[in-house]
């Protein structure tokens, strides 16, 4: 049985989520292909030929493959359908997107944002934000898996030397334009990939006071993330939620500063290895999953903590 | 034009769902149900484009059971025009309600279709995805700002939406499908006369059958239990503490 790992990329280089799908991949035991669709994209391609553990790299390049619409990755992904059973896409926007898509065109289930492979068509994911675990089995002849990146250590992404094939791309659907991309720049570590993630919720109460945390961040080497409800009052822009509804993190150290702790907060960052939480409610339910909690007004204690870090 | 928005009666969000003991699912018995969050977002956001004269119609649709009704009635309170209930005591998973959406779309022929991004129970964030699969029509997903503008007769969409990175813009002809991210809009709450306004709203009842669509699951819930549980709860006095605790117990700076 082979897999096929539908590939994030950014045409140069892999996403690292593409490295956790691949991990999850090989849990079912079978052989591993890759699928990088793009244009020019031949670093990406090369790239996934070197992961250990993966047997051949299916590339296909067309300029309307550039902005990788799910439209034309669907067609293209079923177009390449036969011998494979697994489709295993990132739990990622660009996954999310897709996949589903995909599942549809074949006639077959999916199952998203897996956390364990328990057997070729078993699988655990969460669901009602992370408060329950199902197992669920497929009995289709196919089956469409998203990867939650925090499920899976990743592959390593040395060691491989996989053939790369090109594949012809089904004539472009033309059937949406990207205008264009407005991307958050930022020299700190990728949030769902740092070892340490600093987040901000409705108690920093302004977007300025958000720059407190920058400087605790660059102590630390963060990432920095937020609450949707900081989100929302426009304090920072919407790539930085975390949670249920926005990115899942598990960094080593998860920092939360004036965050209440809402269910759909704590999807995003319960899995963290150590968690801080800072607030001056002492009854906040971020503190009943906090490792180390510090009653107090974050005004005082963020600069305190910056100080200490020296 | 007609646009249709599909909702689906969910655990509200404030409640924390209980594992059953003997893992064959979570308790929803005597727990307050209401519509989707993210559904609520697209019927707002239909009743808006409908306030602008650009949609006439707003149908809105609910797969399930008989309570489902409640959900539409909700949906009706808040503007939409009638409603559908595709009506089954199966459970229905993603591809089943994007086929049930499917022959609903056959039928009524809407412009558009409205979805939430992901159903707040099974998180599996699927249906919009995979009804615009099965229409052939484009998709845009995760929307937090929609323009519908029309030139010589065919209508186009604009729409913002959110990815990992930040924000993309996309152009699309209708018909097509978008699914609502939670900045798209504010939703309104019902009026207590257009509560009353929506009981005399049509309401019509289907089943899957009459659609020809097959509902069987095709995936087995094996079990369902509880996450371990964090064991969290400690505390420290002060900045100081922290610091020294994280780079000598926990060892993470
Ligand atoms: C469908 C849906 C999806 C959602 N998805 C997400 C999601 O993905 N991620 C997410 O985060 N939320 C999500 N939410 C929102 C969630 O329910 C909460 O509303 C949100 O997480 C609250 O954010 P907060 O903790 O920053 O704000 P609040 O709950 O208002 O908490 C602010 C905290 O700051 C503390 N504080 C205030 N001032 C100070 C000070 N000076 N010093 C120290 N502490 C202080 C307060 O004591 C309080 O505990 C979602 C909601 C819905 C309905
Ligand atoms: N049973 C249902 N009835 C009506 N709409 C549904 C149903 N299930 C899902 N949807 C729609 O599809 C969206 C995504 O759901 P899901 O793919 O299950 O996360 C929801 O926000 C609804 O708009």
């Amino acid at each position: 049985m082979t897999a096929l790992v539908i590939a994030e990329h950014d045409h140069g280089a892999l996403k690292s989520a593409t490295l956790h799908t691949v991990a999850a991949a090989q849990k079912l035991g079978g052989d591993i292909h890759v699928l990088v669709a793009g244009h020019n994209a031949g670093g990406a391609a090369q790239a996934a030929a070197s992961i250990a553990g993966v047997a051949k790299v299916l590339h296909a390049d067309a300029a309307h493959l550039a902005s990788q619409t799910a439209e034309n990755l669907a067609l293209l992904a079923t177009s390449l359908a036969a011998p494979y059973y697994h489709f295993f896409l990132p739990a990622t926007g660009f996954g999310k997107n897709a996949a589903p898509r995909i599942a549809a065109l074949l006639d077959v289930a999916q199952v998203s944002d897996i956390i364990g492979v328990e057997a070729p068509d078993t699988f655990v994911r969460p669901i009602y934000a992370g408060n329950a675990f199902a197992t669920v089995q497929s009995k289709d002849l196919k089956i469409v898996v998203t990867v939650r990146s925090t499920g899976f250590d990743a592959a390593p992404s040395t060691g491989g030397n996989a053939a790369i094939e090109s594949v012809a791309a089904p004539a472009d659907v033309a059937q949406v334009q990207v205008l264009g991309q407005e991307l958050t720049k930022s020299d700190r570590p990728e949030l769902t990939n740092a070892r340490v993630v600093i987040s901000g919720g409705r108690g920093l109460q302004n977007g300025e006071n958000f720059k407190m945390l920058e400087a605790l961040a660059d102590k630390l080497n963060a990432a920095i993330g937020a609450s949707r409800a900081a989100v929302d009052a426009g304090y920072v822009p919407n790539d930085y939620q975390v949670g249920q509804t926005g990115k899942i993190v598990a960094p080593d150290l998860y920092i939360a500063i004036g965050i209440s702790g809402a269910i759909q907060h704590l999807a995003g960052m319960k899995d963290s290895k150590v968690i801080v939480a800072i607030n001056k409610d002492a009854e906040a339910p971020i503190f009943q999953i906090a490792d180390y909690g510090l009653v107090g007004d974050l005004f005082e204690i963020v600069p305190q903590l910056i100080a200490e870090l020296g | 034009m007609k646009v249709l928005v599909p909702v689906k009666r969910v655990v509200d969000f404030n409640v924390k769902v209980r594992v059953r003991p003997d893992g064959s699912g979570v308790d929803t018995a005597n727990v307050k149900m209401s519509m989707n969050p993210f559904d609520e977002i697209a019927v707002e956001e239909a009743v808006r484009l409908k306030e602008k004269a650009i949609v006439t119609e707003i149908i809105a649709v609910s797969c399930g059971i008989t309570a489902c009704q409640e959900t539409l009635r909700t949906a009706l309170a808040m503007g939409a025009d009638r409603a559908i209930l595709v009506e089954s005591t199966v459970e229905l998973q993603p591809l089943a309600v994007a086929k049930l959406l499917k022959a609903i779309v056959d039928k009524e022929a809407p412009q558009l279709v409205i979805l939430g991004k992901q159903a707040i129970d099974d998180d599996a964030n699927q249906v919009g995805q995979m009804l615009a699969a099965l229409l052939g029509w484009p998709q845009a997903t995760f929307a937090s700002k929609i323009d519908i503008t029309e030139e010589g007769g065919q209508k186009r969409a604009t729409v913002k939406r959110e990815i990992d990175g930040g924000l993309e813009t996309l152009a699309m002809n209708l018909p097509a499908i978008i699914t609502t991210d939670l900045r798209l809009n504010e939703p309104r709450y019902a009026t207590l006369p257009n509560i009353m306004k929506a009981k005399k709203k049509v309401l019509d009842i289907i089943k899957p059958d009459a659609l020809g669509v097959d509902v069987t699951p095709r995936l087995a819930t094996l079990k369902v239990v509880e996450p371990p549980r964090r064991k969290g709860g400690g505390k420290v006095a002060d900045a100081k503490e922290l610091v020294a605790k994280l780079r000598n117990e926990a060892k993470v700076i």
